[in-house]
């Protein structure tokens, strides 16, 4: 089992102290990998510098062509495919229009916006998850540093971790049969193994 | 951007109303009286019409005589007999006032709103929402004086011999809503509304203001002040949409929609949300309320471009079914107001102000959170809101001898002058800030 990325895993119970530890390593410099909270975390973006995700965007795009696709498609159909005439109205009469207008806009930028969450988080069929502690969906806070990516060597890291406040400091590492798994590999490790974590062991 | 620290014990701050303010709020208000007189000679003088509307209004006349045949059947034919200039300031009084009286109470409903909600985040503003109430009382006198002196000219309803078989002004329509629509009744509704809705505003002022002095950390307040908005919810609930059907839809008496009181509820709601932020923003640019930052300003943005949308889609709910069904009794309110050269300007530019320029405008996280975006939205908003209120009362009213010219702008500046001297009063009366309320320190810490 070959090792070639290492990551130094720093665990923190409190998210204020979670936030401040943030802010400190990253005006020291450090290149944090990536932090995974149990649940949101207030001014935890702005403290690792995220930028605005393009999401909003994406909606508004979805709700555009939904907008245009409902008008062509009523148009058509009420005032070219199969022309009707309801309440005496005209062929084309946009007040008609507007509910199905505003339905379709929805439904097509809440489809979009489940579409491109995928896309965001990189969320596609056979993913497999790759988790620095187990504890990160439960009651801690999770601080990944890559230590490939960062000057500083493995002992000034932990003991900055350490004192900017994380409980514990582990090594963790992903095998090669980890990073490049399968999906039904994934699964066949889960109900042989549990979800491997060198943090804690499963119970029982 | 980070967390603030704050000393909680240190946070009051003293509303004083003076200096350029109160200038501003007198000019405001001697504009609208400059603007007032001058609509008023000028209708005097061009037989109700200001030089504006004067060239297009001769012709409509003509015209929506000649087309219209639903409007004169269904109001039994020229009811108002000649048109005096003193009308349409009648009306204009009454419209102002609805106006202004609604925008006071929905504000102050908000505010309850905030404590039946348990919301925390806006608890540093808590005090710009209270002192909507200080203009209830005030649009509710002017609004029975305008009654008293002009019911006939703004309520076809008022008319003596509507409702009785053997006179020659009898209309059955009207005659079978009389057991609602009656000059007694309608009086006993205003004034109980009225007077229970300032009652509600003084005794929850008065709870949070001893919130102030009490220093031991207790929740009683809060609580007590929970308890009475619940009840001041309930009656507003009822009271508001009775109010809608008297004040505004019972001008058009034929006529009835059953999602009116919603309507008008959506109206006054954007518009008090619109004054709120204005409030806030104001406030902060003379160096109060140190605390709100763009995460308030956000909610409130966030608010008024929700409930404009709101509103546009309870204003479409209603053309749409109308416009749909095509029944005469229905159509005829909408063609009062689409088939006039007066109205229907108006008819088309409050879906603009109201509708489309602030769901563009407002739609980004940036625009909310910019003070500068958030001041036009909310000053155009208020103003197509109020164009909004002279196409509820004066087509009803006035026929085609309304307009929305200067006597509508200066009621209505003078109004809000009124309106913004009782609000800044009020707020200057104890602190800006409620310094023991529970949730000052979720307030304080807020972040979007």
């Amino acid at each position: 089992m070959e090792k070639n990325t290492n990551y130094l895993v720093g665990v923190f119970g409190d998210q204020d102290i979670l936030v401040k530890a943030v802010k400190a390593l990253r005006k020291k410099g450090v290149k944090i990998y990536e932090v995974f909270t149990p649940y949101p975390v207030h001014f935890l973006e702005d403290a690792l510098g995220y930028k605005r995700s393009w999401m909003p965007r994406a909606a508004f795009g979805f709700g555009a062509l939904g907008t245009t696709c409902a008008i062509l498609l009523q148009s058509w159909i009420m005032g070219f495919e199969w022309p009707m005439i309801i309440g005496g109205k005209g062929f084309i009469a946009i007040p008609d229009f507007v509910p199905i207008t505003f339905e379709l806009t929805v439904l097509f930028s809440a489809f979009g916006m489940a579409g491109s969450f995928f896309v965001s988080q990189d969320l596609k069929p056979h993913k497999v998850p790759q988790i620095f502690d187990r504890r990160q969906s439960d009651d801690k806070h999770i601080m990944a540093i890559d230590l490939a990516k960062n000057s500083l060597s493995e002992d000034e890291l932990k003991a900055l971790l350490q004192e900017v406040g994380a409980e514990e400091v582990n090594n963790k590492s992903f095998t090669e049969r980890e990073k490049k798994a399968s999906f039904f590999d994934y699964v066949s490790d889960l109900f042989t193994k549990g979800v491997t974590d060198s943090a804690r062991e499963l119970k029982g | 951007m980070a967390h603030v620290d704050v000393d909680l014990k240190n946070v009051q701050e003293q509303f004083t109303f003076d200096g350029k303010l109160k200038k501003n709020v007198l000019l405001i208000g001697g504009i609208g009286v400059v603007l007032f007189v001058l609509g008023a000679i000028f209708l005097m003088m061009g037989g109700g019409h200001d030089d504006h509307h004067a060239a297009v209004q001769h012709a409509t006349e003509v015209a929506s005589v000649a087309s219209d045949g639903a409007h004169g059947d269904a109001h039994g034919g020229g009811h108002h007999g000649e048109f005096h200039w003193y009308q349409r300031i009648i009306v204009d009084f009454w419209m102002s006032g609805v106006f202004f009286t609604g925008v006071a109470l929905l504000g102050f409903f908000f505010f309850a709103l905030q404590y039946v909600a348990n919301s925390g985040w806006p608890t540093l503003i808590m005090r710009v929402m209270l002192n909507f109430r200080q203009f209830i009382p005030v649009g509710g006198i002017v609004l029975l004086i305008t009654f008293l002196v002009g019911s006939h000219t703004i309520f076809h309803w008022t008319h003596d011999g509507i409702a009785d078989p053997n006179s020659p002004t009898y209309d059955a329509i009207i005659a079978g809503k009389t057991d609602f629509l009656n000059v007694p009744f309608f009086l006993f509704r205003m004034v109980l509304f009225v007077t229970i809705w300032t009652f509600f505003g003084f005794i929850l002022n008065k709870v949070t203001k001893a919130e102030d002095q009490d220093m031991s950390g207790t929740t009683k307040y809060f609580r007590k002040a929970q308890r009475l908005s619940v009840a001041f919810l309930i009656f507003f609930g009822i009271s508001e949409s009775i109010t809608s059907w008297d004040w505004i839809m019972s001008i058009d008496t034929h006529w009835f929609s059953t999602l009116f009181g919603w309507y008008i509820l959506a109206g006054w709601l954007v518009t008090a949300v619109a004054f709120m932020s204005l409030f806030v923003l104001i406030l902060q640019d003379m160096g109060y309320l140190k605390l709100v930052n763009e995460n308030h300003l956000h909610d409130l943005g966030k608010f008024l471009f929700g409930f404009s949308i709101f509103w546009s889609y309870l204003w479409f709910s209603q053309f749409l079914l109308i416009y749909y069904a095509n029944i005469p009794e229905e159509t005829v309110y909408f063609i009062d107001r689409l088939k006039s050269d007066t109205y229907a300007p108006l008819f088309f530019g409050i879906l603009v102000t109201n509708f489309l320029f602030p769901f563009f405008v407002l739609m980004t996280r940036d625009a909310k959170r910019k003070t500068i975006m958030m001041k036009i939205v909310a000053v155009v908003v208020i103003f197509g809101h109020f164009m909004e209120y002279c196409l509820l009362i004066v087509p009803g009213s006035l026929k085609e001898n309304g307009g929305f010219g200067l006597t509508e702008i200066g009621t209505g500046m003078i109004f809000l002058s009124i309106f913004l001297y009782l609000y800044f009063t009020g707020l200057s009366k104890g602190g800006l800030i409620p310094q023991n309320h529970p949730m000052l320190e979720e307030s304080v810490h807020h972040h979007t």
